[in-house]
């Protein structure tokens, strides 16, 4: 997993509300078996439309999304962030976002922020009114920061720890490869198991 | 000593394999299901790290979503990620029910008609409709790719403790109300992401007196209202619809499984981080109008003027004026199928409704059953010849139209009255209008030409 520290860059300001992952990658882009390369698929039928924020030249180069409440609902798949990733954005800021989208992107070390709905709009407002504002995350000292907005931001440590230092979930987990063994040697052997084919 | 839990906690604390002050728990995976969308960069994965499947014996595959549900040609980006899916259940001793095989179907649907879903396990599958299998009274949730690799190498996987959540529906279903009209109306109350960072328990008389597949309907929809997991505690339904199959215990097993299965529902005084209470017997048949799942009202109500700019997008997506009739809503397409309503109770009801009647002239009605194994069923009740008798194209198993990943799609601007679980934009095919309606609705629509409840045919 990519390592997070600091970013700093401009960003695209996408206002509205419950972007469902249908809409950050439409379906028929998902029957792939590639992991990268999903960054043409971004939108993928909002895009076509030559207005759309995405296609606007101010915009090219953001890195960091700015987002509507409840971003990423729906659909569990992951193109949905490696889309976002291989589009160049290492940063979606919103007031909230769906669980299982945020988890993914945690697993690739692309960081969702959450801020209040104010200091999203506020962000909002300034960068449409300049699309050159930069804003600055610093995961170290869990602040967001842009000419019009300081605000800081929570994520629980473990996860911080692990963006900061670029860590691998599984390799996290076979540490605890002997207590895996011991609690399957006491799974009760009447639960499922399906015969090896 | 213990305190009161409820059914969330027990089945969490049961599979936590290690425990440390400010991780997240590290949970045991009981049955990890796999598709052939979500799994081959996972796999993938494993090959770059030199790492191989942990545990094939509790992990089981299918092909659903890409699948075409009429014989003919795959196209040949689909057919590769179903022959990826195949070589690397083969490479890994992966139990695989590929197409063509009588155990094929929507996975959802497969693991409880093999009794693979059972009380008090951990589920999950890279798929957000794992919920359904909480249905039984299982931890079951939606994963992604890394995760789903993560579960592939360990059988494990590190997660925070979510919230716990209480739905309690009380009272008497009114005739007509079925599980989709229940959980639309749960959704239109507590929102899109109501249920956002906890897991759902579905509580109360109106949900016990629901079938196994009516709650799989209910626990399914969980993730519309931003739950992971929605729950039912088991109980003698559960047990009555276990018994007996393939993969559930039996003998002694069978007794010590329901000693312990009994053990599970939530203890009188446990509390819930939130609470919310339904009476059953105000709720009606729903129809959604707008592209998120919340957007609904009842079969009785009219569209509903814009509340903000959101609901002023929907509308014009969808083609819709405020203040019309939703009786008065013409679909062009009929969709019976989808992980949320395609087993055998819900091709019961829709073909009890269209028994001795014909789909509206000029609207395209398709029923696709949610395995092999329901279709056999369906046919062995004769219900294949009511449906085809009625005008509906009768197909082969998997998700066909409700997500647009396989040839079953809508074109632009067509209409669709769905038993389908999501209405985004494009979600049944690009510039596809989706309707979101129960079986009975979406039959009695098939009839009438317009939205309509079975009463309706009657007057």
């Amino acid at each position: 997993m990519r390592a997070f520290s600091v970013h700093t860059g401009r960003a695209l300001p996408l206002d509205r509300a419950n972007v469902d992952t249908d809409q950050i990658v439409p379906a028929e882009h998902l029957r792939r078996i590639e992991r990268s390369g999903y960054g043409p698929f971004l939108f993928g039928e909002w895009r076509k439309d030559p207005g759309f924020v995405l296609n606007r030249p101010e915009y090219e180069g953001a890195t960091i999304l700015l987002a509507g409440p409840n971003f990423g609902g729906g659909s569990s798949r992951e193109h949905a962030v490696w889309a976002l990733e291989d589009a160049g954005f290492r940063v979606v800021i919103g007031p909230s976002f769906a669980d299982i989208f945020r988890n993914n992107c945690f697993k690739i070390g692309l960081l969702p922020v959450e801020l209040p709905d104010e200091s999203v709009r506020a962000l909002m407002d300034a960068v449409m009114d300049d699309p050159a504002t930069e804003i600055t995350i610093d995961l170290n000292e869990l602040r967001v920061s842009a000419a019009v907005v300081h605000e800081s931001f929570e994520i629980d440590p473990y996860t911080r720890w692990r963006l900061l230092e670029g860590l691998d979930d599984i390799d996290l987990t076979l540490r605890y490869a002997d207590a895996i063994d011991a609690f399957e040697r006491v799974r009760a052997p009447r639960l499922p198991s399906i015969p090896r084919s | 000593m213990i305190g009161p839990r409820t059914l969330a906690e027990k089945v969490w604390e049961r599979h936590v394999v290690h425990r440390a002050e400010g991780e997240p728990d590290l949970l045991y995976v009981d049955l990890h299901l796999v598709h052939e969308v979500t799994s081959p960069q996972a796999f993938e994965g494993l090959r770059l790290a030199g790492r191989a499947v942990r545990r094939p014996d509790l992990t089981v595959a299918t092909m659903d979503h890409n699948v075409p549900t009429v014989a003919g040609p795959v196209d040949p980006i689909s057919r590769t990620q179903m022959e990826t899916l195949a070589r690397n259940c083969a490479d890994a001793g992966i139990t695989l029910f590929p197409t063509g095989d009588l155990g094929q179907g929507i996975v959802h649907v497969i693991g409880p008609q093999m009794g693979l879903t059972q009380p008090g396990l951990v589920i999950v599958c890279g798929d957000s409709h794992t919920s359904t299998h909480g249905a039984f009274g299982a931890l079951a949730f939606g994963i992604g790719t890394s995760e789903v690799e993560h579960v592939l190498a360990t059988q494990t996987l590190p997660q925070r403790t979510p919230k716990t959540m209480a739905v309690t529906v009380e009272g008497d279903l009114p005739a007509g109300v079925s599980a989709k009209d229940v959980i639309l109306g749960i959704i239109a109350r507590i929102g899109t992401g109501g249920g956002a960072g906890h897991v759902i328990e579905y509580r109360g008389g109106a949900i016990r007196s629901l079938s196994m597949e009516g709650r799989m309907t209910i626990c399914n929809m969980s993730i519309e209202g931003g739950a992971r997991a929605g729950m039912v505690a088991p109980d003698e339904t559960t047990f009555a619809y276990l018994e007996g199959r393939p993969n559930a215990p039996s003998g002694a097993d069978w007794e010590e499984a329901l000693e312990d299965w009994r053990s599970l529902p939530t203890d009188d005084g446990a509390m819930f981080d939130s609470e919310v209470e339904i009476d059953a017997s105000e709720l009606r048949p729903h129809v959604s109008w707008g592209t998120n799942p919340a957007q609904t009202v009842t079969i009785d109500d009219v569209v509903p003027a814009p509340a903000d700019e959101a609901s002023a997008r929907a509308l014009a997506y969808m083609d819709l004026r405020p203040g019309t009739a939703i009786r008065d809503i013409r679909p062009d397409t009929v969709f019976i199928g989808s992980c949320t309503n395609s087993r055998i109770e819900d091709l019961r009801e829709a073909a009890g409704v269209l028994d001795g009647h014909r789909v509206r002239e000029g609207l395209r009605a398709m029923v696709v059953p949610g395995s092999m194994l329901v279709k056999q069923q369906a046919e062995r009740e004769g219900l294949d010849r009511v449906f085809v008798a009625a005008g509906f194209e009768w197909r082969d198993a998997g998700c066909s139209m409700c997500l647009g990943m396989n040839p079953d799609q809508l074109t632009p601007g067509e209409r669709c009255a769905s038993t389908s679980n999501r209405n985004f934009e494009g979600r049944q095919g690009r510039g596809g209008r989706t309707h979101l309606v129960s079986p009975a609705v979406a039959a009695a629509t098939a009839i009438a030409g317009h939205f309509a409840t079975p009463e309706d045919l009657e007057r």
